[in-house]
């Protein structure tokens, strides 16, 4: 009974309450973009597409908003006028941040998102009702909402046969986003187990680091001191909680930044800046 | 002290039979323009629902809602409608307690204002949700599966807080209409007598049920009054607890509140002049009672208007790079247009109050009223699109006017309002009769009183110095009451 349990451990549950979301981590995964070797080609977002089962809205809906695009690649103008290379556009894959201290969680009613203790920030589809309040309280507005019954349209026959069967098809009425493949997170973990060993760096490949021909996507465990991901994180001095570093943009050595890092979300994915030959 | 007749509420010499009568009246013959409102309010909100059930069929992208507007129309459209609820409690319990007379006549309807725009604004965030009928996992119910809402979540406090007030208000407005059930099951004849006889709760009016009345009514007037505070602090906070730029305030709860009183007394003006039309009750909503109402508004819309500006100041001052852009967006932005006349129709119109000859003029004031109205609406509006439009991530800025769906809702949300309230004055007594009764009593002595004290000062001053002492006539009825 829940209620026996609730009384039972009212202590853990009022703690849980307090502080808000997961503090004992068995893995903390994150990712590191190096946008120097970021092309801006849109395959990870294809990846994405294919692997989660994401819903091709067509061009009305894109135009109205309401794409489904996990992870989507940002453009932004160069404010310069002038020609290549000095005008040109800058371009970052933005997906879901999985924050350490998620500004969505808090707010959602249901509690349909929540950390886990790999340091996700998870969706539950089955638990959302629409309210909507978590997208609106996220800064890189990732989050995706079903706004129409997409499976339709979105896979008429025989594209249904494509669908990736490792996750479900959502319906209307029910927030999405990026979960840094959680499905293959759990593949791995359970191999792992199976193998009766613990989880090592490279186990777990993203659909988005897959697709990348570039290999700008690192992803890993940073509580794992000798995966690569925690490396590259200790090589531009990002770690969780506030940052403070000491940039040499000079030698671009140290280009690691992590986006509205000012807001005190502890994003889990560091984004390498771009260097331009004009700059160096 | 020439005062009390001077402005007098309410012609003290109205008999309590013609009272009685008057108020039946308004609730058998009004005029033809009750039904043509009704039938307006009726064909508005067949809009909403035909709206409404393509929306629940197709999802929320009817309302052309997108990434950046996950919230639109229907939270805005929300909090107008819950604000303009607390005018009631304002008028009834606030203004009970301080024991204002001038509220006697007009508070029931403004109770029942309350209750019916609780009503509505209960809708929308039902309206607003994607999956509506998983609406009952925000409440803590005892599941098996041990799942309970997240308590963290400003959505969870407002389902807490609205049905909490909504009961509570319907709770008052019913307690407050009982001594008038039963004067009605005394004059009335067939279902009626039959409903009002049910609803009175053996009402007899003899000493200990007038106590008992008086105590349970004072005790929920008190307990409405943090209450309804607390209810639209909880609102302002699904905004001020967020991050989002333009939301992140710490002065959103009094503004709410006071914002929420401003439309409350605004709607209580609209309803004034109409009711006051319809039922031809001039002689019981008088222009002096008005003017003490838009006094009241007015003070409330320059609250209103300080508290804006200084969240504004703070803003500009508080050199927060994301909340300085997007109040300068709003002000120059996409949104210039309803912003600017959010700000006339808030911050300067009222200043037609100060006018007297325009305060005791019903169609001036009936159309400010629906001005002040408006500005209020386009305020909340302000508050939830632009920072959706303009918030942190510039990827995802857009600019969204609404669609015909949401349009409809919205605008269908009015018509509903407008069925319950229509209905509930034509059912239940919209004048409070027994409490007319109790001014026209309380007026007859006052000036009674100070007719008496007149007399003793003019026999003071012609030198005809009785035996001394005087004795004052203030302790004799003790009804003046504060």
């Amino acid at each position: 009974m829940s209620l026996k349990n609730i009384l039972e451990n009212f202590s853990y549950f009022r703690r849980d309450a307090e502080m808000g979301g997961h503090h004992e981590y068995d893995h903390r995964f994150g990712m590191a973009i190096d946008l120097d070797i970021c092309t801006g080609c849109n395959s990870c977002s294809t990846a994405c597409y294919a692997e989660n089962n994401l819903a091709v809205v067509g061009k009305d809906k894109f135009e109205k908003g309401q794409a489904m695009h996990w992870l989507r690649i940002e453009r932004y103008w160069d404010e310069v006028e002038g020609d290549f290379p000095e005008q040109g556009a800058k371009f970052i894959p933005m997906m879901c941040q999985q924050c350490g201290a998620a500004t969505c969680e808090p707010v959602c009613p249901v509690a349909a998102t929540y950390h886990t203790p790999d340091g996700l920030n998870a969706q539950v589809y089955n638990r959302c009702i629409g309210s909507r309040y978590c997208s609106n309280n996220c800064p890189f507005r990732v989050r995706y909402f079903n706004f129409w019954s997409y499976y339709e349209d979105s896979w008429p026959e025989p594209l249904n046969m494509q669908l990736n069967p490792d996750l479900s098809v959502r319906d209307k009425g029910v927030m999405e986003k990026c979960t840094y493949c959680i499905q293959r997170i759990r593949v791995a973990k359970d191999t792992a187990a199976r193998e009766e060993r613990t989880l090592v760096d490279g186990d777990i490949t993203t659909a988005c680091q897959q697709a990348c021909p570039t290999d700008a996507i690192v992803f890993g465990d940073t509580m794992d001191p000798k995966s690569k991901v925690s490396k590259m994180w200790a090589k531009h001095q990002i770690h969780r909680g506030p940052v403070t570093q000491k940039k040499d943009k000079a030698n671009g050595e140290v280009r690691g930044y992590r986006v509205f890092d000012e807001l005190n979300v502890d994003p889990s994915t560091m984004y390498l800046e771009r260097v331009r030959d004009t700059e160096v | 002290m020439g005062q009390v007749i001077e402005d007098k509420m309410i012609d003290e010499k109205l008999e309590w039979s013609r009272i009685n009568a008057d108020v039946i009246a308004s609730m058998q013959n009004p005029r033809r323009a009750y039904w043509v409102t009704l039938l307006v309010c009726i064909a508005m909100f067949a809009c909403a629902i035909a709206a409404e059930i393509y929306q629940y069929k197709m999802g929320l992208g009817g309302a052309g809602l997108n990434n950046p507007h996950m919230w639109d129309m229907y939270i805005a459209t929300f909090v107008f409608w819950i604000g303009m609820s607390h005018a009631g409690t304002l008028l009834s319990a606030i203004l009970h307690i301080i024991h204002a007379q001038w509220r006697k006549p007009i508070y029931r309807f403004a109770e029942a204002m309350t209750t019916f725009s609780l009503m509505t604004a209960g809708f929308f965030p039902m309206i607003h949700l994607g999956r509506v009928w998983n609406l009952y996992w925000v409440l803590p119910y005892v599941s098996d599966r041990g799942i309970w809402p997240n308590f963290r979540s400003p959505l969870v406090w407002d389902a807490f807080a609205i049905s909490t007030y909504l009961s509570s208000s319907a709770l008052f407005l019913f307690i407050g209409l009982i001594p008038d059930m039963a004067i009605l099951r005394d004059h009335t004849t067939g279902w009626r007598k039959k409903l009002y006889g049910v609803l009175c709760l053996g009402w007899r009016g003899d000493d200990r049920q007038w106590r008992n009345f008086r105590r349970t009514y004072m005790l929920l007037a008190c307990f409405l009054i943090p209450l309804a505070i607390s209810v639209h602090s909880i609102v302002s906070s699904d905004f001020a607890m967020s991050i989002m730029p333009g939301w992140h305030i710490t002065t959103f709860p009094p503004y709410f509140v006071a914002g929420a009183l401003y439309s409350g007394c605004a709607a209580i003006m609209t309803l004034f002049v109409l009711l006051r039309y319809f039922f031809r009750m001039e002689e019981y909503m008088t222009l002096n009672i008005m003017e003490k109402t838009t006094k009241l508004t007015f003070a409330i819309a320059m609250v209103w208007t300080y508290l804006n500006l200084i969240e504004f100041s703070a803003t500009w001052y508080g050199h927060n790079m994301y909340d300085k852009e997007l109040l300068i967006d709003k002000a120059f932005g996409p949104y210039a247009g309803i912003f600017w006349a959010m700000i006339f129709c808030g911050m300067v119109a009222p200043f037609a109050m100060c006018f007297q000859k325009l305060r005791r003029h019903m169609p001036s004031m009936f159309v400010l009223s629906i001005v002040l109205q408006l500005g209020m609406f386009l305020e909340r509006w302000m508050i939830v699109a632009p920072t959706l439009s303009m918030s942190h991530q510039v990827h995802q800025w857009d600019v969204l006017y609404g669609t015909v769906i949401e349009w409809a809702i919205v605008f269908g949300s009015f018509g509903w309002f407008g069925i319950l309230f229509l209905v509930f004055v034509k059912m239940f007594p919209s004048v409070s009769m027994y409490e007319v009764k109790e001014l026209c009593f309380h007026l007859k002595h006052e000036i009674e009183e100070e007719e008496h004290e007149k007399k003793l000062a003019a026999e003071k001053a012609s030198g005809k110095q009785t035996s001394g002492g005087g004795a004052s006539p203030a302790g004799s009825p003790g009804l003046e009451g504060a």
